[in-house]
């Protein structure tokens, strides 16, 4: 089994702790069928080197490992990664958790190189079109609302330090529940990042998203079917739940006739 | 954040996204870095083809190095390894550790603080406008606040 990414360093009062479905991310894209597709779609000294996209990284565990694990996953190793998240520590944990992990796992060189972790909503920042393997594991837990974003302002490391006891732990929850609370079905902010693939995707883009039960997954694969030009399939699941798989991560990209 | 950032963003307001003047997005007050990283001269040739040259071209002025060739080494001039090493210290090894980038077409600033830019948006700009603006903050309470922030583009429609 390849190394997990070190966290170690990760202090989880604002930040989403690698749990089951941050495991189902890294042995999806490791399994030995995702790892054939990927290398097939970007063969190495045929294609320019990927850019792969975390949203929402949290600790950074699942880009870290698809940086240092580049040459297992793509079959190369020059591969550009960067991470968007809407909590500015979670940014600043990513950027280490990912040079940590390629530091340890791709000595010598060539190495991935971690461009950049960015504090944004989804993929807002992203230039249309630049994106070729997205990764999200998004909020998805079904609640009554979804949590609003965070201002600018709110990650400005000033207001957090000078905050109270109580007022720290209101905000820490607040940061927290962004995490999971999806609000309607857990389906939200997936909807809103399912919207924006067309736009940010490559022509080779591919975009991996995971959706549990409650999301009702065959339903949201119905309607990636009926995108114009799109194909979605079934790429890793786990915790079998009443004959249910509890967590299943598809594959979504364009078919190859439009590349 | 590595220079070659700058290559893959672009203004998070929607409507600049058609607009030619958001990209490239322009540093101002950069603090800069470097961080020495194994050269890796076929590393490097596999990223040019993802690189918008006239945009890096604007960037690298903007950011005080020296002027980049008027096109984007290709055949014989990839095997040139200074060449190969000046576009690996700019895009690779240069960070940008302060300062803002703008949007040439809205003019707003994202800040960049400690390495990490935020691009979050404040609320008058975001998706979350409208709604904010229609149905949860009463119409005399907003423009109180309106009137207290100062940023281009606010007054429209007050």
């Amino acid at each position: 089994m390849l190394p997990t990414p070190d966290t170690s360093h990760v202090s989880f009062d604002t930040i989403y702790e690698p749990s089951e479905d941050s495991y189902l991310f890294l042995d999806t894209l490791s399994s030995a069928s995702e790892s054939k597709w990927l290398s097939e779609r970007f063969p190495k000294n045929q294609e320019a080197s990927p850019l792969v996209v975390e949203v929402g990284t949290g600790s950074g565990v699942v880009l870290a490992f698809t940086a240092a694990q580049s040459q297992q996953i793509f079959g190369r190793r020059d591969v550009l990664t960067l991470g968007t998240d809407v909590n500015r520590n979670a940014c600043i944990a990513t950027r280490k958790t990912a040079t940590t992990a390629i530091q340890a796992e791709q000595q010598p060189s060539p190495q991935s190189v971690h461009i950049s972790s960015l504090t944004a909503d989804l993929c807002t920042p992203l230039r249309p079109g630049s994106v070729d393997v997205l990764l999200f594991n998004p909020p998805y837990v079904p609640t009554e609302d979804l949590p609003r974003l965070p201002s600018a302002a709110e990650n400005d490391p000033a207001v957090s330090e000078a905050m109270s006891r109580s007022a720290k732990f209101d905000n820490d929850s607040y940061f927290l529940s962004l995490t999971y609370a999806g609000g309607a079905d857990g389906m939200e902010t997936t909807d809103r990042l399912l919207d924006a693939i067309p736009g940010v995707l490559s022509v080779r883009g591919v975009a991996y998203v995971l959706l549990c039960k409650q999301n009702r997954p065959d339903q949201v694969m119905e309607r990636i079917r009926g995108w114009d030009g799109w194909q979605v399939e079934t790429a890793g699941s786990s915790g079998m739940q009443a004959g249910w798989e509890k967590l299943v991560i598809v594959r979504i990209w364009r078919k190859d006739s439009l590349r | 954040m590595k220079v070659i950032t700058a290559n893959f963003v672009t203004c998070a307001v929607k409507e600049c996204k058609t607009s030619p003047a958001s990209f490239p997005l322009h540093f101002n007050d950069a603090e800069l870095e470097q961080q020495e990283l194994d050269f890796q001269p076929e590393f490097i040739r596999n990223v040019l083809p993802r690189i918008d040259w006239e945009a890096l071209r604007t960037i690298s002025n903007e950011l005080g190095f020296p002027t980049l060739p008027d096109s984007k080494p290709e055949g014989e001039a990839l095997d040139n390894e200074q060449t190969l090493k000046d576009l690996h210290r700019l895009l690779l090894e240069t960070h940008v550790t302060e300062g803002k980038l703008t949007c040439g077409n809205c003019g707003h600033s994202y800040m960049i603080k400690e390495g990490i830019a935020n691009f979050l948006l404040p609320s008058h700009l975001g998706e979350e406008y409208h709604l904010f603006l229609n149905n949860i903050i009463p119409h005399a309470l907003f423009t109180q606040i309106a009137s207290q922030i100062d940023t281009p583009g606010l007054g429209t429609g007050f």
